[in-house]
C-alpha cells in the first residue's frame, strides 16, 4: 500500500495512466483512482498534464479532485485505518471504539502518526451494519471490532 | 461423489473471518484426503450466524455457524462431510426459521449459487427473464414493468416502468441504463449483497432495461468502500460478455447492450442521482436542478433510466413470472417484496425479504429479536442517515411506502437500525447535521449553511443555553432545509433531527446543573 516512487517518474507514470485510461466515456474519476492506486495520493504536479490530456482547464482537475473525500493531496502513513462513524456502528458502541483508536495511536482522525506507520480516517458506512462495528485495515474488512480486536488492528498497522 | 462444501465470499462473511476459515478446510481437505470442494457462494443474509458454513446433502444443505477456523478440525470429525451433528449444526438452512419465514424473489438465489457461475445462474431460473423480453417488444417489456407495481428501491418509490416509458418514449441516438449502486446509507447492504452473491441477476436486470429503453450501454456505479462488490460485478461482466448475454446481440437477439462498473470516491451525495451523472461524467458530485430529467437529459445530456440496484434486480422475476405474479405481493401501492436490512443493535441481524406490510414491531422484535445488548429498544432509524427515528409508540407502523410517509418517516433503501435505551437522541440529531454538513455538495444554501448552523444549535441546546429558543430555532432550521433544499440529503436531514425532537423530547431538555445537583 501506498508506496512513494521518486517524484521523477510521476510525468511519465501519470501520462501512462491517463493514455490508458482517457478512451472510456467520462474518464477523470478512472484517472485519479488509477494515480492514486499507484502513488498513494495525487500529487500536484499530476494535476496540470491531465487537464492538458483531457482538454479541461487546471481548476476543473483541482476542483474535482478535491471534491471526493477519498482523494489525498498528501501521502498517507503506510498504513490506513478507516472506522466507521456511521449510525448502525454508533448503536453498537462505534463512538467509543473511535475514541479508543485515537488514544492507542495518539491521533485524531485525518491524522497519522509521527512515525509515518498509520493514518486514521473516519468512514461512514462499509456495508457491515448487521455486524458493527466495523473497520478497514489496508482495504481488508473486519466486523464487530471490539476493543481487544482494535488493539490487534493498531498492533498490525503499528509494523 | 464430490462433497460441496459452502463458505460465503460475502464482505461480511469475510469481515467475520471467512478467508481463514477457507484457509482452514482446504488445508484439512488436502491433509485429509478428503473428496470435498469449497464454493464460494454469497450471504443468506443471516449475519449474526456468520460465517456460515453449509454442506450438501442428500436431504438437502446443512448449515453449521458460526463458523472460526478452530472450529474446522472437530467440524471434519463430528462428520462434516455428510451433515454431521455439531454443537454449531444449525440443521437444514432452509429450516431456519429467519429463513424460511422469508419471500425471496430478488434474493432467490443470493446465498445458494456460486456468483460467477452462470450456470448454477441458469440452473436457478437465471436468463429466463432476459429470455422472455427478447421475444416481447420494447412496449411490451414496458408495460409489464409498469403492471407489476415495481417502484424504486432507492427510496423515492418512483414506479420505475413510467421511468422506462419515458426514456422509451424520449428522442435519442444513445441511450443509457445508469445503476445506482452508491449504497451510502448507514443500515443497508442489499445492493452489496446482490453484487457480491448473485451479480447476474443485475446484469440481467440492467440488460433487460436496455432492451426495453432502446439503451446500449449500462454503467454500475458503486463505491470504493466496496472491494468485493466491485471485484465480483466486474469479473461477472466479462463472463457476461464471454457468454454473449453482454454485447453486440444479447443471447442472440440482435440487440446490443453492454456496461461497465464504475467506482465513486467516498462522496456519499453521489447517491443523489443528479449528482451521480455529474460524477460518471467525471466531474464534481453535484446536485443538478430538476427539471431536466435524467430520462430526458441523463448521462452526457442523453436520456437515461437511472435505477436502484435492487429496482433492476427484481425486473428478472417479473419478466420470468409475469407482473400479476409479483404485483399480488406486498399491500397499497407498495407491490411485491423488499428487502428489509436489520441493522445496528440487533440480536438477529441480515437480510429478511417479505412482501410489504410487515409491522415495524414484528421486524425489531420477533424477527429481528430485540436488542443485541439485551437492553430495551428506545429507538430505530429506518431509511438511512436521512429517515427518521422511530420510537416504540410507532412500532405498529406497517412497512409501506405511504404508511412511512403518513408518519413523517420514510422507508428510504429499507435499512432499519436499532438502538438501545442508551442512545442520546439529541446527539443522534446533531449527528444528522454534522453528517449533512460533511457530506453537502456545497450547491444550496440551506443544505449548506443549514448543517452547520444545526450542530451549532444543537451544542447550545446540549449546552443548556436558551434550550427553549434554540429548539424552536432547530425546527425553524429544519422547515427551511426541508423546503429549500435542492435534493434529498438538505431535504431529509430535517427527519432524523425533528423525529428525535418530536419522539424524544426528554432527550433535548438541558442537562441538570451539576452544581444543583451537589
Amino acid at each position: 500500500m501506498n508506496i512513494h516512487q521518486p517524484r521523477a517518474d510521476i510525468a511519465e507514470t501519470t501520462l501512462a495512466i491517463v493514455e490508458e485510461l482517457k478512451g472510456l466515456e467520462g474518464p477523470l474519476l478512472p484517472i485519479l483512482h488509477g494515480i492514486q492506486e499507484e502513488f498513494g495520493y495525487v500529487p500536484q504536479e499530476c494535476l496540470p498534464l491531465i487537464a492538458r490530456e483531457l482538454n479541461l482547464s487546471r481548476a476543473e482537475v483541482y476542483g474535482v479532485m478535491t471534491f471526493y473525500h477519498d482523494f489525498r493531496e498528501h501521502p498517507a502513513g503506510r498504513h490506513v485505518l478507516k472506522l466507521c462513524r456511521a449510525e448502525a456502528c454508533q448503536s453498537m458502541g462505534g463512538d467509543q471504539l473511535a475514541e479508543r483508536a485515537k488514544r492507542l495511536l495518539g491521533i485524531d482522525f485525518h491524522q497519522t502518526t509521527p512515525d509515518g506507520a498509520v493514518t486514521l480516517e473516519p468512514v461512514y458506512c462499509l456495508g457491515l451494519c448487521s455486524c458493527a462495528p466495523s473497520a478497514m485495515l489496508d482495504g481488508e474488512v473486519h466486523a464487530r471490532v471490539d476493543a481487544a480486536e482494535l488493539e490487534v488492528l493498531v498492533q498490525e498497522a503499528r509494523r | 461423489m464430490t462433497v460441496k462444501i459452502y463458505i460465503p465470499r460475502d464482505a461480511a462473511a469475510v469481515a467475520l473471518g471467512a478467508e481463514k476459515v477457507v484457509t482452514a478446510m482446504s488445508e484439512a481437505i488436502a491433509s485429509r484426503g478428503l473428496d470435498a470442494v469449497i464454493v464460494r457462494n454469497g450471504s443468506r443474509g443471516m449475519h449474526w450466524l456468520e460465517p456460515l458454513v453449509e454442506v450438501e446433502t442428500a436431504e438437502g444443505r446443512i448449515a453449521y455457524g458460526p463458523i472460526k477456523a478452530r472450529d474446522v478440525a472437530s467440524l471434519l470429525d463430528a462428520g462434516l462431510l455428510d451433515g454431521g451433528d455439531h454443537a454449531l449444526c444449525l440443521g437444514k438452512t432452509e429450516e431456519i426459521p429467519f429463513l424460511k419465514q422469508q419471500t425471496r424473489l430478488t434474493f432467490a438465489r443470493c446465498g445458494i449459487i456460486d456468483p460467477l457461475s452462470l450456470d448454477d445462474y441458469q440452473a436457478h431460473g437465471g436468463l429466463a427473464g432476459l429470455r422472455n423480453a427478447i421475444a416481447l417488444t420494447p412496449q411490451g417489456i414496458v408495460a409489464q414493468v409498469t403492471e407489476s407495481g415495481l417502484r424504486g428501491r432507492g427510496g423515492a418509490g418512483f414506479p420505475t416502468g413510467i421511468k422506462w416509458k419515458t426514456v422509451l418514449d424520449a428522442a435519442g441516438d444513445r441511450k443509457y441504463i445508469v445503476c445506482n449502486a452508491d449504497e451510502g446509507d448507514s443500515g443497508t447492504f442489499a445492493d452489496r449483497m446482490i453484487m457480491e452473491g448473485d451479480p447476474f441477476v443485475l446484469i440481467e436486470g440492467m440488460a433487460i432495461a436496455g432492451i426495453a429503453t432502446g439503451a446500449t450501454k449500462g454503467f454500475i456505479y458503486t463505491r470504493s468502500e466496496y472491494p468485493h462488490a466491485i471485484t465480483v460485478m466486474a469479473e461477472a461482466i466479462e463472463i457476461a460478455r464471454k457468454a454473449g448475454v453482454l454485447g453486440p446481440s444479447v443471447l442472440g437477439s440482435g440487440r446490443a447492450f453492454d456496461m461497465e462498473v464504475r467506482t465513486g470516491a467516498g462522496a456519499y451525495v453521489c447517491g443523489e442521482e443528479t449528482a451521480l451523472l455529474n460524477s460518471l461524467e467525471g466531474k464534481r458530485g453535484i446536485v443538478r436542478a430538476k427539471p431536466p430529467l435524467p430520462a430526458h437529459k441523463g448521462l452526457f445530456d442523453c436520456p437515461t433510466v437511472i435505477n436502484n440496484v435492487i429496482s433492476l434486480a427484481s425486473v428478472p422475476i417479473i419478466m420470468d413470472k409475469g407482473a400479476a405474479f409479483y404485483r399480488d405481493f406486498g399491500m397499497g401501492r407498495s407491490r411485491g417484496t423488499i428487502p428489509i436490512q436489520i441493522a445496528g443493535n440487533v440480536k438477529h441481524a441480515g437480510l429478511f425479504e417479505t412482501a410489504f406490510g410487515l409491522a415495524l414491531g414484528e421486524i425489531v422484535d420477533q424477527i429481528g429479536g430485540g436488542t443485541a445488548s439485551g437492553r430495551p429498544v428506545k429507538a430505530v432509524q429506518v431509511g438511512g442517515p436521512l429517515g427518521a427515528y422511530f420510537p416504540r409508540a410507532l412500532f405498529d407502523t406497517p412497512f409501506d411506502y405511504e404508511a412511512f410517509a403518513a408518519r413523517d418517516g420514510l422507508i428510504g433503501h429499507a435499512g432499519i437500525v436499532v438502538f438501545d435505551d442508551t442512545v442520546d437522541m439529541l446527539h443522534q440529531a446533531r449527528f444528522a447535521m454534522e453528517f449533512c454538513a460533511v457530506e453537502s455538495c456545497g450547491k444550496c444554501t440551506p443544505c449548506r449553511i443549514g448543517s452547520t448552523r444545526g450542530v451549532e444549535v444543537a451544542d447550545k441546546i446540549a449546552a443548556g443555553i436558551e434550550p427553549e429558543k434554540n429548539r424552536e430555532l432547530l425546527a425553524d432550521l429544519c422547515n427551511t432545509m426541508k423546503f429549500g433544499s435542492l435534493c434529498a440529503l438538505g431535504g431529509f436531514t430535517p427527519y432524523p433531527v425533528m423525529s428525535a425532537m418530536t419522539h424524544f423530547p426528554d432527550d433535548f431538555k438541558p442537562a441538570p446543573a451539576v452544581e444543583a445537583a451537589e
